[in-house]
């Protein structure tokens, strides 16, 4: 993957995929490191699941016998110095709180750290593929803190304007894009 | 400076819209999302169809949605094009300016870019 939104794209991606009905995604830039998390309440993988995620030729997709989500994410982080880590809960074991956390640590000064890129389309790409989905995203860093809420949009649009309409997206890209400027404006 | 208040003003302006906002089911154009999509490009790929099919005013007739890996990924970013009673067409190896090509073409004119075909590549 050419930008860590990307990979973040394709993490969220899985909590789509897992029946989640909010996913959290949460950039933290704090010095030289650069973290993200992304959390979701879908079903959950169990421990064993956990375990074989680093293995491109574990999936349990049918389609093809490779995946490679969580393999690239790995390699991203760890080639910058940095690290990821999985839990999840999977609905079996935990029926009341189920879900899936990964989260990736990178080293922003180390040659091989992969730049973040278009975070503001990889939003508007995943509000656009999910009607009843909910995504909480938040960007802090030490001049402050970016966010978009799709539960905050919801409730100014009511329920007769989607929030996969066009001009709904179009202002959803452009109102974090300014916020996400506006915190790195003095960095 | 995009604010909340100015989504609410686009809640208003749409309210007041007479066309259906909802595609009719009559296009649907289906773009592959999953790990091998999206390394390949397939992001630019999606919003130019969203984009585009919104400001050729193609909205009430074509449909933009995701889906996962359909198992050819040496020829992502995929595109699929259902249309009622036509055969599917498949477009591959696709970016954002075949894209407006295809909703410009296919979408819009009728007739499926031949070149992009999966045939063709």
């Amino acid at each position: 993957m050419k930008e860590l939104s990307l990979n973040i794209l394709d993490i969220a991606q899985n909590s789509v995929k897992a029946g989640a009905r909010h996913v959290g995604i949460h950039v933290r830039e704090e010095g030289n490191v650069l973290s993200f998390e992304i959390t979701d309440d879908g079903c959950g993988m169990k421990p064993e699941q956990v375990e074989k995620l680093v293995d491109p030729f574990f999936t349990t997709r049918t389609t093809r016998k490779v995946g490679l989500g969580i393999p690239f994410l790995k390699l991203a982080a760890e080639q910058s110095g940095g690290r990821i880590e999985v839990e999840s809960r999977s609905r079996e074991d935990f029926p009341e709180n189920p879900g899936t956390r990964v989260f990736a640590l990178f080293y922003k000064d180390s040659i091989d750290f992969t730049p973040m890129g278009d975070i503001a389309s990889t939003l508007v790409s995943l509000i656009q593929g999910a009607d009843g989905i909910d995504y909480d995203f938040t960007w802090d860093n030490e001049t402050g803190s970016a966010r978009l809420s799709t539960e905050e949009m919801r409730e100014i649009l009511g329920e007769d304007t989607a929030l996969s309409s066009p001009e709904v997206l179009a202002w959803a890209g452009e109102y974090i894009s300014e916020q996400l400027e506006e915190i790195h404006a003095n960095q | 400076m995009k604010s909340l208040e100015e989504l609410a003003a686009i809640r208003n302006k749409m309210k007041n819209r007479v066309v259906l906002r909802e595609g009719s089911g009559e296009i649907r154009v289906v773009v592959g999302m999953a790990t091998c999509g999206i390394a390949a490009g397939a992001r630019p790929v999606l919003n130019a169809f969203v984009e585009q099919v919104a400001s050729e005013n193609l909205s009430d007739r074509v449909t933009v949605t995701q889906t996962g890996c359909i198992g050819i990924c040496q020829y992502e970013p995929v595109v699929e094009v259902f249309e009622a009673g036509k055969e599917k067409v498949t477009y591959v190896k696709m970016n954002a300016e075949k894209a407006k090509r295809v909703v410009e073409e296919h979408l819009k004119g009728g007739k499926p870019v031949a070149e992009y075909t999966i045939g063709n590549n």
